[in-house]
């Protein structure tokens, strides 16, 4: 691979990254047309705007505008029927210029070569996930989330892979490939072996969720290390946010990761040049293609990159917890199925204590109210929550989540005619109805199925009306979906090694509920909507049969 | 037979005379042609037409056996499958209207054929299964993929364009193969054709090595009968091969943008081919009157006119009789806006349903103009024809004419043809929904994660000229622009096609049903043979020796009358 060996091209591209390297306000659009045009690519822009539901603190975003420039390399004696995306998220300040200075210094290169069968589209993307999310809807002319964009006027086909290019200097010790995507897909692992095999072949050093291979596995703490990893991924996963621009291509069948440069305290150095190559080495992969990436697995954890579980390990586990349910169902079904005619005798019992399936609707139905105000209320009533109160609307959004999911507890708990039968049925629903809910969740986010099996299904089986009240309480709130989520930002700070003070925990508690709420809003993100409104009723199910009368 | 008379006559004709082509020249006539215009987008796109014209007639059973211009292995196809009109393209690429106008002679990617048929043919659809596979062999393509399933009858888009005024469309077939790639096996037939293969003339420029290392290559061959002279007493067939390729100097990696015919094809002209009439080469410097963009050497005094495409255009023209090589700098341009432009692509996310958008253009700053819109869609992409949706400028265009042919499952696709009028300065929108069909799993090709092809839409559309196009159809006029008849003044024929598009349809994993397959195998062998070999073995009691003791008890039990132990 010749990329840049040549002493010219590399000064034209020290050049472009010292270009970059001036503070630019905003993104430079016009100069980005006129140099990807100046490279010899077809040059389109889409501009977009969007309003979020409520200000987001951590970007501070609320009215973005913004506007994608994309150029096309149209590969020759080729229909236009697919098409390969790099793209590098263009930021305020100098957080990526380094990777839009390479992307530019790829284009260049990429146009003067004879080989491409597939269009190339080099994609700027400004307020990185938004304009991601604005540039894909508008290439496929959806609208998911009700964003405004203005129609793109130039497609390359089908896309058939996408990597998202992040760096942020010119020299990195190592790349770190990010794979979770929205709602807890990955791209095809293949992907991943292909960035792996071309870091081998380089001789870059090449990391997953930030953490080096080590090649003791046998040992305690080379196990521990790779347990790390995975539970990392795991709780990355579980998060079914976006990891990187990458994350919404897949949503759209197009395998996608995310390149991140990182530099840290290392001797050893990689210079641009060198990403380079390893770039261009993974499009001519890609462009051979002749097939979408689906001969390797979809569905897979990562201890490290040269090793994966595959579904056909980690499924069993979920198989064992989700037993657990079905197995109290079933023996609740024949303790129910057997009481009537233990009760034969008595001619008045039989029909009062046979309960109908009806009888369980009443708690159903107020759970599931309860739920559906968790989910519209936050955000519809933060204009009020803000005049009463003085917080910012983002805490308002938070606080009255918080207050909506604590003031579920606190509902009238049903009064039943029968109190010996009642809980029962009640219970056999809402454990076949946690069995076939956890069951869904795990065949779309592993992850998140696997969390929520590990805390919902103890208390799922152990709670009746007949424990101690006030213990159980205290475990069944312990193990409720917000006291989980509280649990996961501790143990994610403690896997990444930054372990947080209980008052910043706190603070950041608050702030992944915004951001789970925002990314529903703003990608289409399925987490809160599963949690408010069918994991959270579920639960109050079995709160509801602890305060049994 | 007064045709085969007159054949006769021509071929006694004195063979000394100082014209090789002299007696020959009322009867046959063969030209070559090539156009050169450096593109505004700094491409140069070279167009190659070698015309033969014959008057002879393979109409009506007439038996034509002696051919010398003309290839014999066309004239049979005409003569045994009474074929009236035949149109065939090969393409590799796509045409980039946007970037660089419009093509002489349009074309879809992949390969595309059109025929109409005498009205003496009986059975249409088997004489054209028979032509297509015969055709397939002279091409060397997989034209014989060719079946009810991607087979049209369009009823308005594909006229025929010589004489004649027959229009049933019963006896027109259209067919395009999208995924069909060209190459050196297409072209080294198609050269064949010629009268001077590749031995001189012009296709001596023909160098695949050159042609593929391009943006765009295109070949197609046209039979059609055309009017002999301007009263259009008798016909005449007239074949025409024409090849088109746009070569990109960006990527030649010439840092100076300078052309020459070596550059380009690697080959230089030395001599027109002996047996043509008229050799020229067309340089377009519409662009550069006063030569300030790019010089040609060696100049040439001639110049000539010519209104092709609604543009009068001026070109300098070399004849072949002496050497010439050229070489030009061209600096890029202005995009140059085309009138009518075009483009398709699918929409929507997930495998069970999508939309196909079909965006026209018309920037024509005041004129309206009628489009018709050919969409053919394979039956395994489910269209829901009530979702169809015609937008201009944000208001519903009602279609004046709507031709549409249900699919039926693996028998034939769906056909939607639409008469438009685009407004003037506008962007049309067609937008259809379907559903993606789950096929059988013999029915998937090879590589099913690859997508399915979805053929090119044709626009076909009278566009306004901004000069007096020429209706009277004269031998003198160059090549390129006398392809499309013209009938009036005002405006030119000119088609579009949009790009295939491709799509994925739900597969299943196809490794599956190789582990079952290992796996029931495995299953099968081992309980296969144990049952069989239960089956087959005889088994029998072995009765073992009893002992001593008990022969004498069961002596003793017999003689008592007690059954034996």
């Amino acid at each position: 691979m010749g990329l840049l060996s040549d002493p010219n091209r590399r000064q034209a591209l020290i050049n472009l990254l010292t270009r970059l390297n001036a503070p630019i306000c905003g993104m430079p659009v016009d100069w980005l047309v006129k140099t990807m045009q100046a490279r010899g690519l077809e040059v389109f822009t889409q501009s977009f705007s969007r309003t979020l539901p409520f200000p987001d603190e951590n970007t501070e975003r609320y009215v973005v505008k913004g506007t994608n420039v994309y150029g096309i390399l149209r590969a020759p004696r080729a229909p236009r029927t697919e098409a390969l995306v790099l793209s590098a998220p263009c930021t305020p300040g100098d957080n990526n210029n380094q990777a839009v200075g390479l992307l530019l210094g790829l284009a260049h290169y990429f146009r003067n070569q004879v080989y491409w069968a597939k269009d190339i589209i080099f994609l700027v993307n400004e307020h990185d996930l938004i304009g991601m999310q604005a540039w894909l809807e508008g290439y496929h002319h959806t609208n998911v989330t009700g964003m405004d964009w203005s129609p793109l006027q130039g497609r390359g086909g089908s896309i058939q892979a996408a990597l998202s290019l992040e760096l942020s200097s010119d020299v990195v010790t190592s790349l770190d490939i990010v794979l979770e995507g929205l709602n807890g897909q990955l791209p095809n692992l293949d992907l991943a072996n292909l960035f792996y095999a071309f870091c081998q072949k380089i001789g870059v050093l090449c990391t997953i969720q930030g953490k080096l291979q080590r090649s003791d596995w046998d040992s305690a703490s080379g196990y521990n290390h790779a347990v790390q990893t995975m539970m990392l991924m795991v709780m990355k996963q579980a998060s079914g946010r976006p990891w990187g621009d990458h994350g919404l291509f897949l949503r759209y069948h197009i395998e996608a990761a995310t390149v991140k440069g990182v530099n840290s305290f290392r001797h050893y150095k990689t210079d641009a040049t060198t990403i380079g190559r390893l770039l261009e080495g993974m499009y001519r992969k890609l462009n051979n293609l002749l097939e979408r990436l689906h001969q390797s697995y979809f569905f897979y954890l990562l201890p490290s990159l040269s090793h994966f579980v595959s579904i056909g390990y980690y499924m069993p586990a979920f198989g064992l917890l989700a037993v657990i349910l079905l197995l109290r169902a079933l023996d609740l079904w024949v303790q129910l199925s057997a009481q009537p005619s233990r009760t034969e005798d008595g001619v008045a019992g039989t029909e009062q204590s046979n309960p109908g399936v009806l009888s369980v609707l009443t708690p159903l139905v107020i759970s599931h109210l309860t739920g559906a105000a968790l989910y519209m209320l936050p955000v519809r009533f933060q204009e009020v929550a803000v005049e009463h109160f003085p917080v910012s609307e983002t805490e308002a959004v938070v606080l009255t989540a918080i207050a909506v999911y604590t003031a579920g507890l606190a509902l009238p708990h049903n009064t039943h005619r029968y109190p010996d039968m009642g809980w029962r049925v009640l219970k056999l629903v809402a454990l076949l109805y946690l069995a076939v809910l956890l069951g869904c969740t795990a065949v779309i986010n592993f992850s998140l199925g696997f969390i929520l099996a590990l805390t919902l299904v103890p208390a799922a089986a152990y709670v009746t009306p007949h424990v101690p009240k006030a213990l159980s309480a205290f475990f069944l709130v312990a193990l409720s979906p917000a006291c989980t989520l509280l649990f996961s930002v501790f143990f994610f700070q403690e896997l990444q090694e930054m372990p947080v003070s209980f008052q910043d925990g706190w603070l950041l508690y608050l702030s992944v509920i915004a951001q789970g709420m925002l990314d529903h809003y703003l990608y289409g993100s399925l987490v809160f909507p599963l949690v408010a409104l069918l994991v959270y009723p579920c639960w109050l199910l079995f709160w509801n049969i602890l305060f049994w009368k | 037979f007064p045709q085969k008379t007159k054949h006769l006559t021509s071929e006694t004709c004195d063979s000394n005379s100082k014209h090789p082509i002299g007696c020959y020249e009322i009867n046959e006539d063969f030209q070559e042609e090539l156009v050169i215009r450096p593109l505004h987008s700094g491409d140069i796109y070279a167009s190659f037409q070698f015309r033969t014209v014959w008057e002879t007639d393979f109409m009506k059973g007439n038996k034509v056996s002696h051919y010398r211009l003309f290839p014999k292995s066309l004239g049979q196809v005409i003569s045994k499958f009474s074929v009236r009109e035949l149109h065939i393209s090969f393409t590799q690429g796509y045409w980039r209207t946007m970037q660089w106008g419009q093509p002489f002679i349009p074309s879809p990617p992949g390969a595309e054929l059109w025929v109409w048929f005498q009205d003496s043919v009986t059975d249409v659809d088997a004489t054209w299964k028979e032509l297509t596979n015969v055709l397939s062999g002279i091409f060397c393509a997989s034209l014989n993929f060719i079946d009810s399933t991607n087979t049209l009858q369009p009823s308005a888009s594909f006229k025929p364009l010589g004489i004649g005024n027959e229009t049933d469309h019963r006896f027109l077939r259209y067919a395009t193969l999208p995924r069909e790639i060209v190459c050196t096996e297409n072209l080294t037939p198609w050269k064949k054709l010629l009268p001077c293969g590749s031995k001189a003339g012009l296709a001596v420029l023909l160098k695949s090595e050159k042609l593929f290392h391009s943006s765009f290559h295109s070949q197609s061959v046209h039979i059609r009968p055309v009017c002999q002279d301007r009263q259009c007493k008798s016909s005449s067939w007239e074949l025409r091969q024409a090849l088109n390729v746009v070569f990109d100097l960006h990527t030649s990696g010439q840092s100076k943008r300078e052309w020459s015919l070596f550059k380009m094809f690697s080959r230089t002209l030395t001599e027109a081919c002996p047996l043509a009439s008229s050799s020229k080469i067309y340089i377009d410097v519409t662009d550069n009157p006063q030569e300030e963009q790019f010089e040609l050497s060696p100049a040439t005094p001639l110049l000539s006119q010519a209104v092709v495409l609604g543009d009068r255009r001026t070109f300098s023209v070399y004849d072949l009789t002496q050497q010439v090589t050229s070489s030009c700098l061209v600096p890029a341009g202005d995009m140059l806006r085309p009138l009518l432009h075009a483009e398709r692509y699918v929409t929507g996310y997930g495998l069970q349903t999508g939309e196909i958008h079909t965006l026209m253009y018309n920037n024509h700053p005041f004129r309206s103009f009628p489009v018709l819109l050919l969409d053919s869609v394979p039956w395994y992409l489910r269209l829901y024809i009530h979702t169809l949706k015609v937008i201009s400028k944000g208001k519903d265009n009602n279609p004046s004419y709507i031709h549409y042919q249900p699919s039926k499952d693996r028998e034939r696709p769906h056909l939607l043809e639409m008469l438009l009028q685009l407004p003037p300065h506008s962007v049309t929108e067609v937008t259809v929904q379907f559903e993606r069909a789950l096929l059988k799993w013999t029915e998937y090709t090879p590589d099913p994660n690859h997508g399915f092809y979805v053929g090119s839409s044709v626009i076909s559309s009278l566009v306004p000229s901004t000069v007096a196009m020429e209706t009277n159809i004269t031998m003198e006029q160059p090549l390129f622009s006398s392809f499309f008849p013209c009938k009036e003044e005002s405006s030119y024929f000119a088609r579009v096609y949009t790009e295939p598009l491709l799509v994925n349809l739900p597969t299943p994993d196809f490794s599956m049903p190789y582990n079952v397959i290992c796996l029931t195998c495995t299953v099968v062998a081992v309980g296969y043979g144990s049952l069989y070999n239960l089956l087959t073995r005889s088994f029998q009691v072995e009765e073992p020796n009893p002992g001593l003791a008990k022969r004498i008890a069961n002596v003793i039990r017999r003689m008592r009358g007690v059954p034996p132990l």
